[in-house]
């Protein structure tokens, strides 16, 4: 903690909510009767299905395979019976296809991984097929297959790894709850990265409102010569691109990737995830999930299987003692708005929330009124203001000229500007505009 | 002399001078425009729609004189027109056919809606915020960006569901971009007989989202017994394009979700409230 710490540019002071479920240790979901595992879960390229109807499958084994670099397999959730391959409700609102699972209760493990105990002196790319292998994503939100990140292309060289602990979306805990209970874990997996990397050295980051994660971290981080690094307490902290400038001073120029500044940055949980796949051999078929929110009886910290239903997960809560206006997969800034019950875990569901009725209003959004609070809060800092009235004006050429693409989605600016413009919905529209032109020139 | 004046006669000095060498320019510099060109202009019907692939009407003025496109290109004018403006050029004009637009979805706002939505008044926008406020993933989100986008308002929103009008509809096809579900095709005028769903999920989902969705009951195929006026695709029922059923096709089919319509009715509203 010695380093000196920067705070970038922006960024909002949500109430964070946290209270809720920080205290609560992590509980083993119990096994359901069914897993609906849905089959795109990752950013990239579909997995391609090897598993049919009617096939016996053990915990672990594979039920769709990588169909490219930039793809992870998909491996079954517990033992039991592929009942069918159907569409479910998926976390965009649209109908994707998902693998059923009719569970046997005996929820025996396959033969699928063998654990890498020798990983200190093991080849590193052994240890990055492993990662691959394992199916393993960005668990902090984004889905981005892990290996890709831990395979920077010739000419780039890599000098700094930065663990993800900061978690700044509010009501979120999974991440600090994991932090707190496998501290071990998240470091082994900070050497094991480190090692694929070919680095001696990792930094873990962590703001300052997880002191005790701090100190659990800190307390063993010296084991791997790993550090520990304490975050000023703004959103968007754990954005990959805010995290770096805190800790590097780097700033990612835009269009460009962390490695093009000699950094790679994966979650805590994706870290556990990978010590886990080396040490223990196992694939990525659980996460850390918070269930949170003010109607919510007993907001917790959940491990369920992937394909958990959200509606099976609320059960497990106690239910909820007010009806609930809005479902959220993620937190209340990123978060996606679901319309269905119907969805389930994935491996990037790092939260379930609810949110009450007196907790939300319908706004109207008004005209702009110039006030620049969306341009002083923005950590990318482009112009929210003059970009969403280039969009309401379906100039997305404008839009483009004006660096929307930086935009990294955190909402600090739809959640302060005063008319309410819907100024992150206007952006993803014109990266999408933007992206389809692209493809049109191609 | 006071100010006022000396002010007048020298601005109106330079005034005229500058008129002369204007007058000048415009005689020397004077570029030949073929008058044909304003003349087909003239003829057009002036919606600068782009229907054509022209910048404008003017622009495809340009083009049917250099012989580049031929007057049928245009999707507004009529047969009638069409001939106006081959006979000004003196040449053979070709046969057209009207085309109108058809939105195949009949889930307005009493069938389908699933959740409140409050962001962006843009189907495009909405799609992005859980697929938009319907329960449906294939059909109309009822946001109006192919009515925003007709330039002959020929596409009314009636309870969130977009409605073409076939007496306005000229065929510009402006809609069918604009539209981020592809629901939208072109048909032939004279084929009055659509079914108004999109939607290749099996009938029971259909059913659990939408009253009026084709749920493939294939009465309406019974019904044009050996003719081949309906095709089955999948869980959907399609309008054959290429051998178009007579209109009392929807009469006789008796469709229990009536999803099978008279584009005329339709537009007039005729199917509000018929379903039981």
């Amino acid at each position: 903690m010695s380093e000196k710490t920067r705070k970038f540019k922006g960024g909002v002071h949500p109430n964070d909510s946290k209270a809720l479920s920080a205290s609560k240790p992590i509980q083993d979901a119990p096994l359901l009767d069914s897993y609906k595992v849905i089959m795109h879960q990752n950013i990239g390229a579909p997995p391609e299905l090897v598993v049919k109807k009617g096939d016996e499958v053990k915990k672990g084994d594979l039920l769709a395979k990588a169909s490219g670099f930039v793809s992870v397999p998909l491996h079954a959730p517990t033992s039991g019976t592929v009942k069918m391959i159907d569409k479910c409700p998926g976390p965009t609102g649209i109908s994707v296809p998902a693998i059923e699972i009719t569970a046997d209760g005996e929820d025996e493990w396959g033969d699928a991984l063998e654990p890498i105990a020798d990983w200190q002196t093991s080849d590193p790319e052994q240890l990055k097929q492993r990662v691959w292998d394992a199916g393993i994503v960005g668990m902090g939100g984004a889905g981005f297959p892990a290996h890709v990140k831990l395979s920077p292309p010739e000419g780039k060289k890599i000098d700094t790894l930065i663990l993800n602990g900061a978690e700044c979306e509010p009501y979120l805990t999974a991440d600090h709850r994991i932090m707190l209970e496998q501290a071990e874990d998240v470091v082994l997996g900070a050497a094991i990265i480190a090692r694929i990397l070919g680095l001696k050295t990792a930094v873990i980051g962590v703001e300052n409102n997880k002191p005790d994660a701090i100190a659990k971290l800190t307390e063993i981080a010296g084991k791997y010569n790993v550090t520990v690094q304490g975050l000023p307490v703004n959103y968007p902290q754990g954005a990959e691109k805010q995290l770096i400038y805190a800790i590097t001073g780097r700033e990612v120029p835009i269009g460009k990737l962390p490695m093009d500044v000699n950094c790679v940055v994966q979650n805590v949980a994706s870290a556990v995830a990978i010590a886990e796949a080396v040490v223990q051999g196992r694939p990525s078929i659980e996460r850390v999930t918070t269930v949170t929110g003010k109607p919510v009886v007993e907001p917790g910290n959940w491990r369920f299987r992937l394909g958990t239903p959200v509606s099976k997960a609320l059960e497990l809560v106690g239910g909820v003692n007010e009806q609930p206006s809005k479902l959220l997969l993620g937190g209340p800034m990123m978060g996606i708005a679901q319309s269905s019950l119907g969805v389930t875990v994935m491996k990037n569901t790092s939260g379930i929330l609810l949110i009450a009725h007196d907790e939300v209003s319908l706004y109207t959004s008004e005209p702009c009124i110039r006030c620049g609070r969306c341009v002083e809060c923005c950590p990318m800092s482009i112009l929210p203001a003059t970009i969403s009235q280039a969009v309401e004006n379906k100039r997305f050429d404008w839009a483009e000229d004006l660096n929307v693409t930086a935009c990294i989605e955190c909402g600090s600016c739809s959640y302060v500007c005063p008319s309410h413009r819907p100024l992150n919905q206007h952006f993803k529209r014109a990266k999408i505009e933007i992206q389809a032109q692209l493809r049109k020139k191609k | 002399m006071s100010i006022a004046l000396i002010a007048i006669i020298s601005v109106g000095v330079l005034g005229g001078f500058l008129g002369v060498i204007i007058g000048i320019v415009a005689k020397v510099f004077a570029v030949e425009v073929d008058e044909r060109i304003e003349g087909v202009e003239d003829l057009l019907p002036g919606a600068n729609c782009g229907g054509c692939g022209y910048a404008g009407c003017a622009d495809f003025a340009k083009g049917v004189v250099a012989e580049a496109a031929t007057p049928d290109q245009c999707p507004v004018c009529s047969a009638d027109d069409v001939k106006s403006i081959a006979d000004y050029l003196g040449i053979e004009a070709e046969e057209k056919e009207k085309m109108v637009a058809v939105v195949r979805c009949s889930g307005d706002a009493k069938n389908t809606v699933r959740s409140l939505y409050n962001g962006v008044r843009d189907c495009r926008s909405a799609v992005l915020v859980a697929g938009g406020a319907k329960g449906c993933d294939y059909g109309c989100l009822g946001f109006g960006s192919c009515a925003d986008a007709c330039p002959f308002g020929a596409i009314e929103m009636r309870d969130a569901l977009a409605i073409v009008h076939p007496d306005l509809c000229v065929g510009c096809e402006n809609c069918v971009a604009a539209c981020p579900k592809d629901l939208i095709i072109m048909a032939s005028a004279t084929t009055d007989v659509h079914v108004y769903c999109n939607s290749p999920e099996k009938g029971a989902a259909k059913r659990q989202v939408c009253k009026t969705a084709c749920i493939a009951c294939r009465k309406c195929v019974k019904a044009s017994g050996e003719e081949d006026h309906m095709l089955v695709d999948g869980f959907l029922i399609r309008t054959n394009y290429e051998n178009p059923p007579p209109p009392d096709l929807v009469e006789a089919s008796a469709c229990p979700t009536t999803a099978i319509r008279l584009a005329s009715q339709h537009a007039a509203g005729g199917y509000e409230g018929a379903l039981k």
